[in-house]
């Protein structure tokens, strides 16, 4: 079959389902392009391909045999690499997990196994998805394919990278403070954040646990849909889990906005935010309402309180979250240390790079004696009050569109120098991970450097249904 | 005059509790096993593990917690105490700070001078550690990750006791208690029960507390009695000579009856505790607390008070038989089938006392089911066996729990009943002992005694002495 790597995940699921493709040739398509691009893009940390075209013949022969009919039955997927793969190095982009080969795999894993997905290999990141521009990782940087001197975003920057550079079909990423939203907004394609519990974290290396969410990133909305219905789980592995009943996230994929009541934050078109990326959200906002939905200004209170307060509990989750990395039973030791007490200094000091090692210092300051109550206490309180400014927004708005970053794509090597400057890039992203609500990033234009614009929208718990339609409406209309 | 001083003691005991699995995974608590077999992804902190919290584990912290008269915290968290050490798989130990889930309850114990009430602060869940191994031979550490995540709770008291005795008295009191609600075994020598003690001195009336060290590794009631009264003494010829009592953490030596400062308060650690984000907050309903209650067990002192009405037994025998929840059982539960508690009693306070003292053994460690004990008394009150040979047939009953009645019948050790049999193994007796059989006929009433024995001995002790006794009678 001809230009196969044009389909979408799901188109082409249906043309190895109908004997015009089979998953194996698909999987050779998608070998051959990173064959052709990786050396330039650097997507993928780790590509099994013997395992691939391997597991791809074997679901092949489950589709002939009518065992596998799912809708992504076939399709080859691009892993981040802080989900565990059983059998496949995992490393997070780190150093200290140079060498870590996990025994079993991440829950999100295990179910696109079971739909009939085929694992390609795990992609880069930020270093244990710290960062926001996959410039972190101990395994290079990732280029973004749409402009190759320009980051692909973070931390999930080799999924998105990889899925608009067809080196997959689909990706998964994970999404702590904006970790999917960003790169797909910076890389042109889909990313959706679901509610917090809605897909299981087991098996998802933690960096911020009451944050951290897994989530597609797709070339188009209904793969995104079709993507996180097979993903979704309750999984009484994970306590968080939350026993969803409203799952059938495909059923909203219609072409509908009539009546829909779309909030637009005027803190999120402030001081800060590039012009051209206001013009292209808002010149959305003027096709919903073209489209029959009611669009309408409106305040929402305590934005400029959501970088502290995430950077403070994202940092005292992961201060303690990555405390196990030590060098005793598994990953990187350092050679030649002298004593226990040496050794995990040496080995932590040695395996961790420069971003996660400011936000383990951050995190354990704020958790501190003496410390806590100013900081790590007031951050939840102020996540508490963040969640109920939403609950009031979403009594009145159905969604809330703005976008996703207040730029786009930065040139590479330009971000890292100032951290403060990338963490405030976060601002309209983090929100949702503070309020636990699901938000999805889709492309609405290009600024006059050809770098793609994304808008984010955002739902109440729950509410991914809307996210949804409101977004197959947009792609229907533009595309 | 010199002064006098008032020791100050409170207690942190840890309690491993008695779940079938571990706190937060599904793997085995039993203890042994190869190192590192009872373990899973959760309990070695492998990267993308989750913990999920053992419902059992909630339930016995709140028997235990009312059961001591705590208030229970109903809505309680996890949170994560932070060090680096390597039998701590995830640097970090799940354990409860802010919200732990039973405080402000107390216990009684008794005491010289009468009834004592000891506070207790709060009792709170945790997961227990690995056991690291170093190997001298080949100059390197390792871990065994078996216990690691066992649960255990943490009584920690208020510093209410003072003298040995009582701590004694409470942990003793605590141990009971927990031991009625099966919620622990709380052997001191195997670690299920482990007891620190603070201990600080204060001249007798003083209103303020001195400054208190920490007892660690304490094995043993011995180990505490004398743990306690040495660091008393130290701490008071400190105070004496001027100097002054720092404040630390000091490591018991048994062998050398000693203890030594392990750290001081200048080194103590910042946990950085903070609520588990991997966990959820347990909700306990009212309608939990009342369903817990409900099952809680009858406690010793109302058991010693029923046995007295219910049953014809010493007040003696009635204390040492509800000493032990296991011990009480097997009575109840023999004399429910045989309707004897007299024999029921003699038999545990006799035999097994024994049995158990000779082999070093606890009433809780007791393996012969009331069924057993039941056949043995009705074959001795049917004189289908007699007394000595009951003590031997119990002996093995108390080893492997045969079956009295089975084993009676295959080793053939019933009492010779056939009157033809024995009288003709008492005429082989008499023919042989021409002696004995005069002194008797010349009035010396013992030699029968002498007769009787040699007439046992023939029969390999299967028959009953009385009857051999009328046949000697008889047939002289």
């Amino acid at each position: 079959m001809e230009d196969i790597l044009s389909l979408s995940a799901v188109e082409l699921s249906a043309a190895i389902k109908e004997g015009k493709t089979t998953a194996v040739e698909a999987m050779q398509a998608v070998l051959s392009k990173i064959e052709e691009v990786e050396k330039e893009i650097n997507a993928y940390v780790t590509i099994d391909k013997e395992g691939a075209l391997k597991k791809a013949e074997e679901v092949q022969k489950k589709i002939e045999a009518g065992e596998l009919s799912g809708p992504l039955a076939g399709v080859p997927v691009a892993i981040k690499d802080n989900m565990c793969t059983e059998g496949v190095l995992t490393t997070c982009s780190s150093k200290i997990l140079n060498n870590f080969i996990p025994t079993f795999s991440a829950e999100a894993v295990i179910n696109l196994e079971k739909a009939g997905v085929v694992m390609i290999g795990k992609t880069n990141m930020d270093e244990f998805a710290m960062g926001s521009t996959t410039e972190t990782s101990a395994y290079g940087v990732t280029k973004n394919p749409r402009n190759t001197e320009h980051v692909p975003g973070g931390s999930s920057g080799g999924s998105a990278a990889a899925v608009a550079a067809n080196e997959c079909f689909f990706a998964l990423g994970s999404d702590t403070g904006g970790s999917i939203r960003q790169p797909a907004s910076y890389c042109g394609v889909v990313g959706l954040k679901p509610t917090y519990g809605t897909v299981s974290r087991y098996g998802l290396i933690a960096y911020g646990s009451s944050l951290d969410q897994i989530g597609p990133i797709t070339k188009n909305v209904a793969d995104c849909a079709t993507v996180l219905e097979v993903i979704t789980s309750y999984d009484k592995k994970d306590s968080t889990s939350i026993d969803r009943k409203d799952t059938d996230f495909t059923s909203a994929l219609v072409d509908d906005v009539k009546g829909m009541r779309i909030g637009i934050p005027r803190d999120y078109f402030g001081e800060g935010l590039d012009e051209e990326v206001k013009n292209a959200v808002l010149a959305a906002a003027k096709e919903f309402e073209k489209k029959g939905a009611i669009v309408e200004e409106f305040d929402l209170s305590l934005v400029s309180y959501a970088i502290p307060t995430y950077y403070t509990i994202a940092a005292a989750e992961a201060s303690s979250n990555l405390e196990r990395f030590d060098g005793i039973k598994y990953g990187y030791r350092a050679a030649d240390a002298e004593g226990l007490h040496n050794m995990y200094k040496k080995t932590r000091s040695e395996g961790f790079g420069p971003e996660v090692k400011r936000r383990i210092m951050l995190g354990s300051f704020v958790l501190s004696s003496g410390y806590y109550d100013a900081y790590y206490l007031k951050a939840l309180r102020v996540k508490a009050m963040i969640r109920k400014a939403f609950d009031e927004a979403f009594e009145k708005y159905d969604i809330i569109l703005g976008p996703v970053a207040p730029t786009t794509a930065p040139k590479l090597g330009q971000s890292l120098s100032d951290p403060i400057k990338m963490y405030l890039g976060d601002i309209y992203t983090i929100s949702a991970n503070l309020a636990g609500i699901p938000g999805i990033s889709l492309p609405c234009g290009k600024d006059a450097n050809g770098l793609p614009i994304g808008m984010q929208m955002l739902a109440n718990s729950f509410e991914e249904k809307k996210l949804i339609q409101a977004a197959y409406t947009y792609e229907k209309g533009t595309v | 005059m010199a002064k006098q001083y008032e020791t100050v003691i409170g207690l942190e005991v840890h309690v491993e509790l008695a779940t079938k699995t571990k706190i937060f995974c599904g793997c085995s608590t039993a203890f042994g096993g190869a190192p590192n077999t009872h373990t899973c992804p959760v309990c070695t902190g492998m990267p993308g593990s989750l913990p999920v919290l053992n419902k059992q584990v909630v339930e016995y912290a709140v028997a235990v917690g009312l059961a001591t008269n705590c208030t229970i915290t109903q809505y309680c968290k996890f949170d994560r105490k932070n060090y680096f050490y390597p039998d701590n798989p995830q640097n970090y130990q799940i354990s409860q700070l802010y919200l732990p889930i039973c405080r402000n309850g107390h216990v009684e114990i008794e005491t010289e001078n009468g009834k004592k009430s000891v506070g207790i602060h709060e009792i709170h869940m945790e997961e227990d550690a690995g056991k690291l191994i170093h190997d001298e031979w080949e100059d390197c550490s390792l871990v065994d990750y078996n216990r690691s995540g066992v649960p255990l709770i943490e009584i920690v008291s208020e510093p209410d006791m003072r003298s040995a005795e009582e701590v004694i008295a409470y942990l003793e009191k605590l141990r009971m208690t927990i031991q009625y609600l099966g919620a622990s075994d709380c052997k001191l020598n195997e670690g299920s029960m482990r007891a620190d003690v603070n201990i600080s001195v204060r001249e007798v009336g003083a209103k303020e507390f001195g400054t208190r060290t920490e007892m660690k590794n304490l094995n043993s009631f011995r180990a505490i009695q004398h743990a306690i009264e040495g660091e008393r003494e130290r701490q008071i010829e400190l105070l004496e000579s001027g100097k002054e009592v720092i404040q630390e953490t000091r490591r018991w030596d048994d062998a050398k009856e000693y203890s030594y400062a392990m750290r001081s308060k200048e080194d103590a650690q910042d946990y950085r505790y903070f609520p588990d984000p991997d966990l959820v907050p347990v909700f306990i309903s009212d309608e939990w607390i009342a369903k817990i209650k409900e099952n809680q067990p009858e406690f010793r002192e109302k058991k010693m008070v029923r046995y007295k009405e219910e049953y014809d037994i010493p007040e003696y025998d009635i204390g040492i038989i509800t000493d032990s929840k296991h011990m009480a059982d097997i009575f109840e539960e023999t004399v429910a089938i045989c309707k004897q508690p007299k024999k029921v009693s003699n038999w545990l306070m006799g035999e097994t006392l024994r049995l158990l003292k000779e082999k070093s053994m606890d009433p809780e460690d007791i393996l012969f089911s009331p069924e057993n004990l039941a056949k043995l008394i009705a074959l001795v009150d049917s004189k289908a066996i007699n007394s000595s040979v009951a003590k031997e047939v119990f002996e093995v009953m108390f080893a492997q729990n045969v079956d009295p009645e089975k084993y009676v019948e295959e080793k053939g050790l019933k009492t010779v009943n056939d009157e033809g049999a024995l009288r003709k193994t008492v005429e082989e007796v008499i023919a042989a002992n021409p002696q004995s059989v005069e002194d008797y006929r010349n009035g010396k009433e013992k030699a029968i005694g002498f007769l009787v024995g040699q007439t046992m001995k023939a029969m390999k002790g299967k028959a009953d002495p009385g009857m051999v006794n009328q046949l000697l009678k008889e047939l002289l």
